[in-house]
């Protein structure tokens, strides 16, 4: 086997703003220190991308000192919050744009899809459009038309073959697009969230393609997603990124779990307490947003029986036209489970508080992301929007579960259902 | 893990680059796809058009209609023993590959960002696609010329091609690469800073005036004999000449000025090569 790619101390720095006029005198600086051979004076002040902070400098390090090998047949997720570096890391392995500092190296042909259908052209037809991209992804004609037939099938546009893809619908073009690139021969195979398009049975099929591709085949798979479900099901290890920096990599299961853990951490401590800081536009603040008991207390450990509400805080501080609140409970996977809207009516500038009841016996024991919403229609402005982590937990004395039956009962709803014996 | 030293890489992405390194074979590899995009300029010009490549007659007849009537008949200037009709022509088939070769160049990182930021091919193929798919422009509107040529020499102009005429596929080298040398030149530049954009736009045009499109040289060096070099040593200058004399056997043709073109050439190509490649590793990141 023998690792397949190779990445040492591989770094990447952006220049942040805007290039005008000032810019040029700064080139010339850089310009200057590299004709007398010392380092870059600019790159020396570049700091870790976090995009929530203002930097202090406007070079940022959007990959720092990156170090990790992938061997052969591996189908590696690439992982991390968006801003994390995993675009710009594979940018650099499709060889778009050139590392700041460090290398790559790189065992058999690579190919990239950072897009679907690129250097597709909307005036020729969807014939001459799959050699077109074939070409761009580096197939030579001959290997283009002996899967013509197969790329086709595997599209299912052959009604629209000879037909301008500007006239396709934008699932037809992805169809397309995506077929081609799953026919390219190469021994690695880079792949972008392009999976985002096209309806569920579509990409049902790509995913089943790429398993293909990895499992039987013995491909090398670098794939980045925001879908954790599609990351773990198809990959086999991870690497996690973070700010540029490359925090773990191994196997996938493990890399998904730390990924959530992280985000989790984050948004556990995102209860706003009276006292922090308020978040919001100049319409409306969000002052604070607690989990309760009946009582209106504080309440810390909640079970799948008890009855809690989420106690939310806001202050109108202008003139607004009736805002709505509104929430998302979904599951930790980012899978949602129910959505509320609630007009509140009254909408006079000042503090308002409401407290939403989430009844006994709804939620199973489980993680859940609740986000809160405050907006108003017409035109449709989200003015606060506010995600924080809370966990149910097991009740063995709750009426939705059998004592007979001691794994976790599945869903993410667990209501308590009425028997009727007839 | 193995001993990697030992270990041979297909590709290795530094963030240093040689010089003079034109990734040729991996060019070569991607042969297929410069032929496409070739194809692709040429159908998508005529798609959706009644015409279809008619049109590529349409501009030059037009020009040198316009330059008949201004040029010749308002202006007085006199062409020589060659119809005034074919005598542009000859100048601006020559002038207009060398301007759309150019201008398009120059422009090939912009007008590519979305393919280019996305897919990784030797960037070159994009330049080496313009100057092919204009290379069929210009073999067309050569066929207009041979049939002009033709109309008037039926109806009694002399015609005697001299042998320099072997020459014309060097011109055709020369003025290509001149114009793709130029090109990635500003190309290269303007990946960053677009000012240089603005003086191609409105700079090309007016630098057709300083080559023998409308004027024979032999006018210039009579009239103006001051500024005459300026026509002179224009590169673009010496291969409007050698094509006109190839074909009529009359006009202002020298060894000296047609090598002073290829030496210019060969300058700017080379100039223009070694940029490109610094640029084309992180163009994507400024454009």
């Amino acid at each position: 086997m023998g690792s397949v790619i190779k990445v040492e101390d591989l770094s990447k720095a952006y220049q942040l703003g805007d290039f005008g006029t000032g810019t040029i005198t700064r080139d010339f600086e850089r310009f200057m220190a590299r004709i007398r051979g010392k380092e870059d004076p600019f790159l020396k002040i570049g700091e870790v991308n976090d995009r929530t902070t203002k930097s202090q400098s406007d070079v940022v390090w959007s990959l720092k000192d990156i170090n990790f090998d992938i061997e052969q047949g591996d189908a590696v997720g690439i992982i991390g919050r968006n801003g994390a570096g995993k675009s710009t890391l594979l940018k650099i392995l499709s060889r778009v744009t050139a590392p700041t500092t460090g290398s790559v190296k790189i065992k058999g042909r690579i190919a990239s899809l950072l897009e679907v259908g690129t250097g597709f052209h909307p005036e020729l037809t969807g014939r001459e459009n799959i050699f077109l991209n074939g070409a761009i992804l580096g197939m030579r004609k001959a290997e283009i038309k002996r899967k013509f037939d197969e790329i086709v099938d595997f599209s299912g546009v052959e009604r629209y073959i000879d037909t301008p893809v500007k006239r396709y619908s934008s699932g037809m073009y992805v169809r397309l697009a995506f077929a081609v690139a799953a026919h390219l021969e190469s021994e690695i195979l880079v792949v972008d969230e392009v999976l985002a398009v096209g309806d569920a049975e579509f990409q049902k099929k790509c995913l089943g393609k790429m398993g293909d591709v990895s499992q039987e085949e013995g491909r090398t798979i670098l794939f980045v997603s925001h879908n954790m479900l599609a990351v773990q099901k198809l990959c086999t290890k991870g690497l996690l990124l973070a700010n540029g920096q490359l925090i773990d990599d191994g196997d996938i299961d493990g890399i998904c779990e730390q990924y959530i853990n992280s985000n989790n951490q984050d948004l556990r401590s995102n209860f706003l307490a009276d006292d922090t800081e308020p978040i919001g536009d100049e319409y409306v603040k969000l002052l604070s947003m607690k989990l309760v008991d009946s009582s209106l207390e504080d309440v810390k450990d909640i079970y799948v029986t008890t009855r809690f509400g989420f106690l939310i805080e806001y202050e109108i501080t202008n003139d607004l036209h009736s805002p709505d609140l509104s929430f998302l409970i979904s599951s930790i996977n980012e899978d949602k489970v129910f959505h509320v809207v609630h007009e509140t009516g009254n909408y006079t500038k000042g503090r308002h508080k409401w407290v939403a009841w989430i009844p006994e016996n709804l939620l199973n024991n489980m993680e859940y992301l609740f986000t809160v919403g405050i907006t108003t229609s017409n035109p449709v402005l989200i003015h606060v929007q506010h995600t924080i982590v809370f966990e149910v937990h097991e009740d063995p004395e709750s009426p939705t579960r059998n004592n007979k039956y001691i794994g976790k009962m599945h869903g993410t709803v667990r209501p308590h259902i009425n028997w009727q014996r007839l | 893990m193995s001993d990697t030293n030992t270990e041979s890489w297909d590709i290795e992405i530094t963030p240093g680059h040689k010089l003079f390194d034109m990734k040729l074979r991996d060019t070569w590899h991607y042969r297929d796809l410069l032929f496409l995009l070739v194809r692709r300029d040429f159908v998508s010009f005529y798609k959706q058009t009644i015409l279809g490549p008619i049109w590529f007659f349409v501009q030059p007849i037009i020009t040198i209609l316009m330059y008949s009537f201004i040029f010749n008949r308002l202006a007085g200037i006199k062409t020589g023993t060659i119809p005034a009709p074919l005598f542009y022509l000859a100048g601006i088939i020559i002038w207009n590959y060398f301007s759309d070769c150019l201008t398009k160049t120059s422009t090939v990182f912009r007008d590519n960002a979305g393919v280019l930021g996305k897919v990784y091919f030797p960037r070159l193929i994009m330049p080496l696609s313009i100057v092919l798919s204009n290379l069929i422009r210009f073999s067309v509107q050569l066929v207009l010329f041979f049939i002009l040529a033709g109309i008037f020499y039926l109806k009694g102009m002399s015609l005697m091609p001299s042998p320099v005429i072997i020459l014309f596929p060097v011109l055709i080298l020369i003025i290509a690469a001149l114009g793709l040398g130029f090109g990635m030149i500003i190309s290269a530049v303007t990946t960053k800073y677009r000012d240089l954009a603005f003086l191609v736009s409105f700079g090309v045009p007016l630098l057709m005036y300083t080559t023998t499109v409308v004027y024979p040289l032999s006018t210039a060096t009579q009239k103006y004999p001051g500024y005459s070099w300026i026509v002179k040593y224009n590169p673009v200058t010496a291969i409007i000449e050698t094509f006109r004399y190839g074909f009529f056997g009359t006009g202002d043709f020298s060894w000296g000025l047609l090598l002073y073109s290829c030496g210019v050439t060969v300058v700017i190509l080379t100039i223009g090569i070694v940029v490109f490649n610094k640029v084309e590793r992180f163009f994507v990141d400024t454009v």
